[in-house]
């Protein structure tokens, strides 16, 4: 009745017995080991939280082990290293499609990978789309993860972008922002910036967002290294923003530069830096009105859409204004959702529906820069 | 005159942000989530020495009464010099809300029945998990929240709740229920995440009422 669990049996005189004792049971047995004078020490306090703590281990640890990209769990949040992982494997599996290019290296050192979906040609006009400039907007990370399966399954099945890689090549940078991306998993989940040392001053980091040569400085970011949108002490301080910098500019013919955030369910193009409108303001929003209108045909989703600088702030420095400038015509920032109930928390439940959306609106896009080539 | 304002401009999303945060403080409860599907209208008037004010359609939802359409209409005065004083904000709605008394009545008697005071922290958690029996209490903190958003905002801020990192219960003789909770405001122009202190009392009948709250900076 007491339902003792023997783990090193009663052998002889002598020699040790090891019991494993039910809660209930524990007062009558050590009352009955002191009345006959049986010493006795504790080895486990606690089995079950042993046991749960194992079950925690195995369940996390199982998730590094995924074999291949058909296993890997897009419905759940991964680390940098498991991303990593999975590009490694993607590129493994499908090596006449796609390839892993390091553009640089971050503060810390991490190396900043992009992967290049090709079917031949050379130097083809391109696409590019970067997640997870800001660390702590996980579900574009996640999201970027999903693309890239995408793409290679559209491929596969020659539909959906299948068309689209006949004539142009796609870059994917997952984690742009390597550094914070590692420090809100180890350290502070609302992270956003890099991680790079300010010269006299004890705060960390520089808003990827801010630090690009197009309006640098001025309103619309901050000077002040301890705030969120600092801007950096020069454009492309951040060797996260000049790997891309360097990259545009030496590739010479990106066609279209997407560039995604969370969150406010938004699809904004230039400017941040100033009122005026762009030349192709009227094009760029037409054009995001038919992406958003494909992104809510999913699952309702509703998204505004507009201007940097007259829908959500002024924003100087920021990416898609430099690259607009550059003269990528088709230059867009995407705010992912939602709109500020779970923010940067957004359940993981949530990442596909999230990308499957996206992609739709992506597509939009791409699709309109090869039927208006420039 | 006032002047037509396009919803998709900020302007007019942040006055909404505002009145959304004093509806969920008066109006909102343990059992009840309102959220905002859509701004339908928005108009603005300078007023000269006074300051600037945002008359605002909104569409609300209420979550746990199926999603079903709320109506409302705001009024959102952002006083000149606004460093000091909160905006003046009425809003109106259309139609009455669902009643929450049973849901009020169960998570009122489940807290004042706990031996131990209540202490969570992390909600939601890095992935976004929020354990069930823990849904009233992240309902309040936005309860709570709204008060701190509409004491604490600007036209030139935005302010979301991004996590309740801590909250205690804190037990009392009479008859409301006590948390004091530190939650996290993100701010969407500076995009600031900074933490605040808020502590509230709580009644099925009486609803919430902000005993004090101490946030960085400026306190209100």
């Amino acid at each position: 009745h007491t339902q003792l669990d023997f783990w090193l049996s009663p052998r002889g005189l002598g020699l040790p017995v090891d019991v494993r004792v039910p809660f209930p049971s524990l007062q009558a047995v050590k009352a009955h080991l002191e009345a006959a004078g049986v010493s006795y020490s504790i080895m486990i306090e606690d089995v079950q939280a042993l046991l749960d703590e194992e079950q925690t281990e195995m369940l996390r640890s199982s998730r590094v082990l995924a074999l291949s990209t058909d296993t890997f769990n897009y419905e759940a949040y991964h680390t940098i290293d498991e991303i990593y992982s999975f590009m490694d494997m993607l590129v493994a599996e499908n090596p006449n499609l796609v390839s892993k290019l390091e553009i640089g290296r971050s503060t810390e050192n991490r190396p900043l990978y992009v992967l290049k979906f090709s079917t031949g040609g050379t130097n083809r006009p391109a696409v590019w789309i970067d997640t997870g400039i800001h660390s702590r907007e996980w579900v574009t990370q996640a999201s970027g993860v999903w693309f890239a399966k995408k793409i290679v399954q559209d491929h596969a099945n020659n539909e959906g972008v299948a068309s689209i890689l006949e004539t142009m090549d796609i870059f994917l940078e997952i984690v742009t922002n390597p550094d914070g991306f590692a420090f809100t998993h180890t350290t502070n989940r609302m992270w956003r910036k890099t991680r790079s040392k300010n010269s006299g001053s004890i705060c960390v980091g520089v808003d990827p967002n801010r630090n690009w040569d197009a309006g640098f400085g001025g309103a619309g970011a901050s000077g002040n290294p301890c705030t969120e949108t600092y801007h950096g002490p020069y454009p492309n301080s951040e060797p996260e923003v000049k790997s891309i910098v360097d990259f545009v500019k030496s590739h010479g013919n990106i066609k279209a530069f997407i560039s995604i955030h969370s969150y406010s369910q938004l699809l904004l193009y230039p400017y941040g830096y100033t009122k005026t409108p762009v030349p192709d303001q009227q094009e760029l929003h037409e054009l995001s009105a038919k992406a958003v209108a494909a992104l809510s045909s999913l699952h309702g989703t509703k998204y505004k859409y507009g201007s940097i600088i007259t829908t959500i702030y002024q924003a100087s420095g920021s990416t898609v204004d430099w690259t607009y400038n550059q003269g990528i015509k088709y230059s867009f920032t995407f705010e992912l959702r939602d709109t500020g109930r779970y923010g940067f928390l957004l359940p993981a439940k949530q990442i596909v529906p999230t990308a499957e959306e996206t992609w739709l609106a992506l597509k939009v896009i791409m699709e309109h820069a090869r039927d208006n080539m420039y | 005159g006032a002047m037509e304002l396009p919803p998709s401009h900020f302007p007019a999303a942040r006055a909404a942000a505002v009145a959304v945060g004093y509806l969920r403080y008066l109006r909102g409860g343990p059992g009840r989530r309102l959220e905002l599907r859509e701004l339908r209208r928005a108009r603005r008037q300078d007023i000269d020495d006074v300051g600037h004010k945002y008359y605002l359609e909104l569409e609300l939802e209420d979550v746990l009464d199926n999603d079903r359409t709320v109506s409302c209409t705001a009024e959102v005065l952002y006083h000149l010099g606004s460093k000091t004083s909160a905006p003046d904000v009425q809003v109106t709605v259309q139609g009455e809300l669902r009643s929450t008394e049973e849901a009020d009545k169960e998570f009122y008697n489940r807290i004042r029945s706990l031996e131990k005071e209540l202490v969570a922290e992390n909600i939601p958690d890095s992935h976004g998990n929020i354990p069930p029996e823990l849904e009233p209490i992240h309902l309040l903190a936005w309860v709570a929240s709204g008060y701190v958003i509409w004491q604490n905002s600007t036209e030139n801020t935005k302010l979301h709740l991004a996590q309740v990192k801590h909250v205690k219960q804190v037990k009392r003789s009479d008859e409301d229920l006590q948390f004091d909770y530190v939650v996290l405001l993100h701010e969407m122009v500076s995009q600031e995440v900074l933490p605040w202190e808020v502590s509230v009392l709580w009644h099925p009948q009486r609803g919430a009422r902000v005993r004090r709250c101490h946030g960085p900076g400026a306190a209100r």
